[in-house]
């Protein structure tokens, strides 16, 4: 009988091949990248000492540092942080809005919005700092146009496919009725993406406040400059306090976001 | 398969089930379950009915301690399930299929692995996740498929199945274990009344097939009546009727569900 | 300034179908407040602006055109920072998955996932590249240091999501498998791992991304990788350089999501 000889396979044989290629293709990227990476192993050894010699530098932590120069970096890092994030919304949402395809329904519209997107995420916020700070010079603007620009992609690419997954029906109701495209948007797309525009922006936002920590390094600005200066000197006392206080602003970051997300969602 | 076992030597077969003294209580004073006795012999469907929250799903879900009882013995195949631990309990949970109201299918996986879930027990959890699942049970996972009538649904994912299909696979699941009991906790209260009658007449077929016994939980009294040889009327966390389903009377449903003009209603 | 306007006129007898959101323009009323504030503290003032711009216009100017001609020094760059990018991944990612199962509150008891959602905070409080300055210290300069911080906040990341994404898969096929008899294993390759592929491989393709993007970064602390050229770059006004080396990651940046693309179909 044909019906006992049936045999099961999970997948199709071109599922198969893909899922093989891949393997094979992990396998060789990592194996070619362990081989080739220069890494000297006994520097792996040598971690321990290292570590704890680490921790006797830093111990005791010189609490003095952070009247001194940590609290107004800290001050300053909330402010990039936060003024980077206004200014990433406002310039996003037009990004994303012409990046949605069923707001604007023209294709090279859509694929230069994606692309000024991808820009945007592509380099690095540390790399938009070391351009801005060419620019403007070292401090605080270089840090908060570097925040702005890098959270442009991430923020637009979020908005616009909360854009694109709104539902239907209420857009056409509002063209039905004759409603113009200002009207159409603000009480048709606006309402189904609201609380998915706040979400992104909240993210977005605890993101910033970690990346604005390091801005400093390259001279843009905030809690960073302060890490910079002790590192520089080998103070490791003073280091210690400075990523002590960053991870407390970390921490109450996470619990404003929390909180105002219950809030408001 | 045994022969079916007159009344008088149910104690020692070990293929009855014995409910003793059964409590549970989720709230410490609140029992749901309030001192159950029950025998159920070698085969047959024993129907559970009850109102909602008198303990039916509990009672059914203690049997294989889904749901650990307070206190009580389960006895079935010459051991205490109440005692059982770990590797133990896993071993007399093989011997025990279940059929859920939600189906309780995995929507992503195919409804032959969902089939091959029911061999779990047997299975180390390396060869589930390579799915080198013996071929034997495979073979007989194919011919269950052609029993309840999804011989070509195979390799149709879980999610694309209508509410009577994904019981159908529910049951075939729970018979891959090659269960000595089956128990089905509101089987047919997801699904439309002609798909209802077909599920049931499907589970007393399979389980007469394998000569066990099925205990359900059901909400529809004319379902229960049509088809088991027993009914056990739960209410209060108490047995408050155990009969033929030809000797339950209205008054005996009033009993169980309380009140007076709900029948008339309907 | 959107802070609220004067009173309207009082119409007592009507029920104003929108009724303002008082808190809610208080709110948008404090942080325009804010905003302005703390752009005063930027200290950006007109000539700076200016001088900005003309800075900036310079800035473009010798950036253009891209100089491509050190290739060597380019493309050893990158490919460093690839392979930091490929191994960190991958032990990132091999990591993160039993941190992440383990910190599933639904499934693990409290002793087991309270440790592992702390050490996920953990590797999450610190950026990648403060994480790099400590492993500098700590294995000295180059690419160790680069992959050990990349492996760090890969777990952090994809730990998290991992654990979120079991936290919200359905009970009831796990609790059809304990009635089968299965082991915690069997459960997990049948029940937990199905509901949550397509996500592990969207969230795995998305820190391969990531880390690709983060490699860049850790050579500007010492970790290795295209970073360091960058940052030589930089301190030496080579713009054009600067500008090839941008160019050059934008587009590695780019065939990774094509690829991430690939493997998410791959597995859908």
């Amino acid at each position: 009988m044909i019906r006992d000889q049936r045999r099961w396979q999970r997948f199709t044989p071109m599922q198969r091949a893909r899922r093989a290629a891949f393997y094979l293709l992990a396998a060789a990227a990592i194996g070619q990248s362990l081989r080739a990476v220069d890494v000297i192993p006994e520097f792996l050894q040598d971690m321990p000492e290292q570590v704890a010699d680490l921790f006797r530098r830093m111990w005791p932590l010189d609490w003095g540092y952070y009247g001194k120069a940590v609290h107004e970096a800290l001050i300053e890092t909330f402010h990039i942080a936060t003024l980077g994030t206004i200014l990433a919304i406002g310039l996003a949402l037009p990004v994303g809005m012409l990046a949605a395809s069923n707001l604007v329904p023209w294709r090279p519209l859509n694929l230069l919005a994606k692309l000024i997107l991808v820009s945007s995420r592509s380099v690095n916020s540390l790399v938009w700092a070391l351009l801005f700070v060419a620019v403007f010079g070292p401090g605080a603007l270089a840090g908060t146009l570097a925040i702005a620009f890098r959270s442009i992609g991430f923020v637009g690419k979020l908005f616009g496919e909360a854009l694109e997954s709104t539902a239907r029906g209420p857009i056409e109701a509002l063209h039905a009725v004759g409603a113009p495209p200002a009207s159409v948007f603000l009480k048709g797309y606006w309402p189904q993406v609201q609380p998915a525009f706040w979400s992104i922006a909240l993210f977005r936002w605890d993101i910033n406040i970690r990346e604005s920590a390091v801005l400093g390094l390259v001279g843009a600005g905030g809690i960073g400059m302060a890490l910079d200066t002790a590192l520089t000197l080998l103070y490791w006392d003073q280091a210690a306090v400075v990523l002590l206080t960053i991870l407390a602003v970390v921490a109450a970051a996470e619990i404003a976001v929390t909180a105002i997300r219950s809030r408001i969602l | 398969m045994a022969a079916p076992a007159p009344a008088g030597a149910i104690a020692a077969d070990g293929r009855a089930l014995s409910i003793r003294d059964l409590v549970k209580e989720y709230r410490p004073g609140q029992p749901v379950l309030a001192g159950v006795s029950l025998e159920i012999a070698g085969r047959g469907l024993t129907a559970v009915i009850g109102p909602s929250g008198a303990g039916k799903s509990t009672l059914i879900r203690c049997i294989n301690r889904l749901v650990e009882p307070t206190s009580g013995r389960i006895l079935f195949l010459g051991q205490d399930l109440a005692a059982l631990r770990g590797a133990a309990l896993r071993r007399a949970r093989r011997h025990i299929g279940m059929v859920f109201q939600e189906y309780n299918l995995v929507e992503r996986l195919s409804v032959m692995e969902n089939l091959l879930c029911g061999r779990l027990g047997y299975v180390s959890a390396f060869r589930a996740w390579a799915r080198r699942f013996d071929p034997a049970d495979i073979e007989r996972a194919f011919a269950l498929l052609d029993t309840v009538g999804l011989g070509d649904f195979a390799n149709r994912r879980a999610d694309a199945l209508s509410g009577g299909q994904r019981q159908r696979v529910g049951i075939a699941r729970a018979v891959m274990q090659e269960p000595d009991l089956l128990l089905a906790d509101e089987p047919t209260s997801s699904l439309d009344p002609k798909t209802a009658v077909e599920i049931m007449e499907l589970m007393t077929r399979l389980a007469g097939a394998r000569d066990i016994p099925v205990i359900v939980n059901i909400h529809n009294v004319e379902l229960a009546r049509r088809f088991s040889r027993r009914v056990i009327g739960l209410a209060g966390g108490k047995v408050v009727f155990d009969g033929v389903p030809e000797s339950l009377t209205e008054a005996d449903l009033n009993r169980i569900y309380g009140g007076e003009n709900w029948q008339e209603a309907t | 300034m959107s802070a609220p306007a004067a009173a309207p006129a009082p119409a007592p007898a009507r029920r104003d179908p929108f009724p303002p959101n008082w808190p809610a323009r208080a709110a948008w009323g404090g942080l325009a407040l804010y905003a302005l504030y703390a752009a005063s503290t930027l200290e950006v003032t007109w000539e700076r602006f200016v001088y900005g711009l003309g800075n900036g216009a310079r800035f473009i100017g010798r950036m253009l055109p891209p100089d491509f001609s050190k290739t060597e020094l380019l493309l050893r760059g990158l490919i460093e920072s690839l392979e930091i990018a490929v191994i960190a991944s991958a032990v990132g990612i091999l990591l993160a998955m039993p941190v992440g199962l383990m910190a599933a509150r639904n499934l693990m008891p409290r002793w087991l996932s309270w440790p592992a959602r702390g050490l996920i905070a953990l590797c999450r409080s610190f950026h990648a590249v403060i994480v790099a300055i400590l492993f500098v210290k700590a294995v000295g300069f180059g690419a160790l240091a680069g992959i050990l911080a990349l492996v760090v906040s890969s777990i952090g990341f994809i730990a998290k999501l991992i654990a979120e994404a079991i936290e919200e898969i359905s009970l009831k096929p796990i609790e059809a498998m304990r009635a089968a008899g299965a082991s915690f294993g069997g459960v997990v390759a049948m029940a937990v791992v199905p509901q949550v592929l397509d996500r592990f491989v969207g969230f795995a393709t998305y820190q391969l991304d990531s880390n690709l993007r983060n490699s860049t970064m850790v050579g500007i602390v010492g970790g290795g990788g295209i970073g360091a050229t960058l940052f030589t770059a930089f301190q030496k006004f080579d713009y054009d350089f600067v500008l090839a080396i941008l160019i050059a990651i934008i587009g590695v940046i780019f065939a990774g999501e094509l690829l991430a693309g690939w493997i998410r179909d791959t597995f859908k």
